[in-house]
C-alpha cells in the first residue's frame, strides 16, 4: 500500500484489534484449571479406612533428583498403627524450594501413597515455611475415614489393603479412635513430630 | 528517611502506612534480572496473555535506579553473586526481592559448586517462589502475596518496632542444627 492513505493504515491496525478476542487471563478472580495431570504440590494418601499409604521405604527419596524429600520410616506396632504391613513414614517432608516437581518420586512409590494435586499457589516469605510436614502433606480426612492410629480391618492383611478391598472404616476402628481420642483428650499431645 | 519518620505512632501514621503502602504496591517496577528458563516465564508473565500490567507492572526497567522489586529468576551461579549484589545495592529504597523458581531459592536441583544455594545468601529476600519453573500463575500469585505485605508494610518508629520484634524472635529462635530433618 502507498500513496496518501499509507499512513493510515496503521491506525486501521490498532482500530481492527479492538474486535478481535482478549487473549487476557483474569488470573486472580478467574483461575484457569490446569491440565488434568498437572505438576503440582504432593498429597500423601490414605486408604479408604483411613490408614496411612506410605510405608516408610524412601523410594521417593531415592529416586529425587533434587534431594527434596526426607522420609524416617518406624514400625507399626499392635498399639500404633499407621499403616497397613510394617512400617510406615514417620517423618515424611518435602521441601519445596528444592522440588522441580518432575513427579518421579511418583513414579518411584510402589503404594502410590504419593501422588500429585493441581494445587500451584505455593509462594511463601521464609524457606521453613516451604519445608511441607507429614501433617500438611496429608490428604483430607474423606467421609468414612477414622484417624490414623487405628488397627487394620478385622481379617484382613496388608495384601487385601493394595488390591483395593478395604473399605471405609469399620465400626471397630471408629470404636478404637474413639477410645483412644477420649484418653489422649486430658494431656496436650507431645508427639507432634 | 522521610517524613514518616519524624511522625508519632498513632492514627496519623497508620494513614500515612496505609496511604504509602497502597501507592507501593500499585506501581511496582521490576527490575529483569532473568538468570535462566524461568526467566522465559517472568517474560510471558509480562505478555497479553497474563499481562501484568492489570498489576501497574509491565515495564521491566533494565536500569536498577528505576526499579524496585528485583525478580531474580533463575540459577546464581558463584560470578553472577557480585552482580546480583551490586544490582541490588543500586535499586533506591523502598525495594524488594523476589526469589522466582527453586533454583534462587535454594539451589534446586543444582546442589553443587558453581551455583548459590538460594539468593538469600547474597540479597534479603521478601518471597520465595517454587516451581521448575513456576508457570505465570505462580508469580503473580507471588507477586499478589508481595503486594498484600507491601500495602500492609509499617513506617517510621511502627518499623523500628516491627524489625526489633523480628529480631528478638529471630535470637530466641530454636537453632536450625537442634532441628530435625530437611529444617536441619
Amino acid at each position: 500500500m502507498s500513496g496518501p492513505f499509507a499512513q493510515l493504515r496503521g491506525f486501521g491496525v490498532t482500530f481492527g484489534t479492538m474486535f478481535k478476542k482478549v487473549v487476557t487471563e483474569q488470573y486472580p478472580e478467574e483461575k484457569n484449571p490446569t491440565e488434568p495431570r498437572f505438576h503440582g504440590r504432593h498429597v500423601l494418601n490414605r486408604h479408604a479406612d483411613g490408614l496411612e499409604k506410605c510405608i516408610g521405604c524412601e523410594l521417593c527419596a531415592w529416586a529425587c533428583p533434587a534431594d527434596a524429600i526426607y522420609v524416617e520410616g518406624a514400625d507399626n506396632t499392635e498399639d500404633e498403627r499407621f499403616s497397613p504391613g510394617e512400617r510406615y513414614g514417620r517423618v515424611y517432608q518435602i521441601n519445596y524450594l528444592r522440588c522441580i516437581f518432575c513427579g518421579l518420586c511418583i513414579e518411584a512409590c510402589p503404594t502410590r501413597a504419593l501422588t500429585m494435586s493441581n494445587e500451584y499457589e505455593l509462594a511463601d516469605f521464609s524457606r521453613a515455611s516451604l519445608i511441607f510436614e507429614k501433617e500438611d502433606l496429608l490428604g483430607p480426612m474423606m467421609p468414612g475415614m477414622a484417624a490414623a492410629p487405628h488397627p487394620m480391618v478385622e481379617g484382613y492383611d496388608e495384601q487385601d489393603y493394595y488390591q483395593g478391598k478395604v473399605g471405609r472404616a469399620t465400626p471397630e476402628q471408629e470404636e478404637y479412635v474413639r477410645s483412644r481420642e477420649a484418653a489422649v483428650e486430658p494431656a496436650p499431645d507431645k508427639d507432634s513430630t | 528517611m522521610g517524613i514518616e519518620e519524624k511522625l508519632p505512632s498513632g492514627v496519623l501514621l497508620t494513614t500515612v502506612e496505609n496511604l504509602a503502602g497502597y501507592m507501593r504496591k500499585s506501581s511496582l517496577w521490576p527490575a529483569t534480572f532473568g538468570l535462566a528458563c524461568c526467566a522465559i516465564e517472568m517474560m510471558a508473565s509480562g505478555a497479553p496473555r497474563y499481562d501484568l500490567a492489570r498489576f501497574g507492572m509491565e515495564v521491566f526497567r533494565a536500569s536498577p535506579r528505576q526499579a524496585d522489586l528485583m525478580i531474580v529468576a533463575g540459577r546464581v551461579s558463584q560470578k553472577m553473586a557480585p552482580v546480583l549484589r551490586q544490582i541490588y545495592d543500586q535499586m533506591p529504597n523502598p525495594k524488594w526481592v523476589l526469589s522466582m523458581g527453586v533454583c534462587a531459592s535454594s539451589g534446586g536441583m543444582f546442589n553443587n559448586y558453581a551455583i548459590v544455594q538460594g539468593v538469600d545468601h547474597v540479597v534479603p529476600v521478601d518471597i520465595y517462589l517454587p516451581g521448575c519453573p513456576p508457570r505465570p500463575e505462580m508469580l503473580m500469585d507471588a507477586i499478589l502475596k508481595l503486594h498484600e505485605q507491601i500495602a500492609s508494610a509499617p513506617l517510621g518508629v511502627n518499623r523500628v518496632k516491627a524489625e526489633h520484634e523480628a529480631e528478638t524472635l529471630a535470637l530466641t529462635a530454636k537453632p536450625t542444627a537442634q532441628m530435625k530433618g530437611l529444617l536441619r
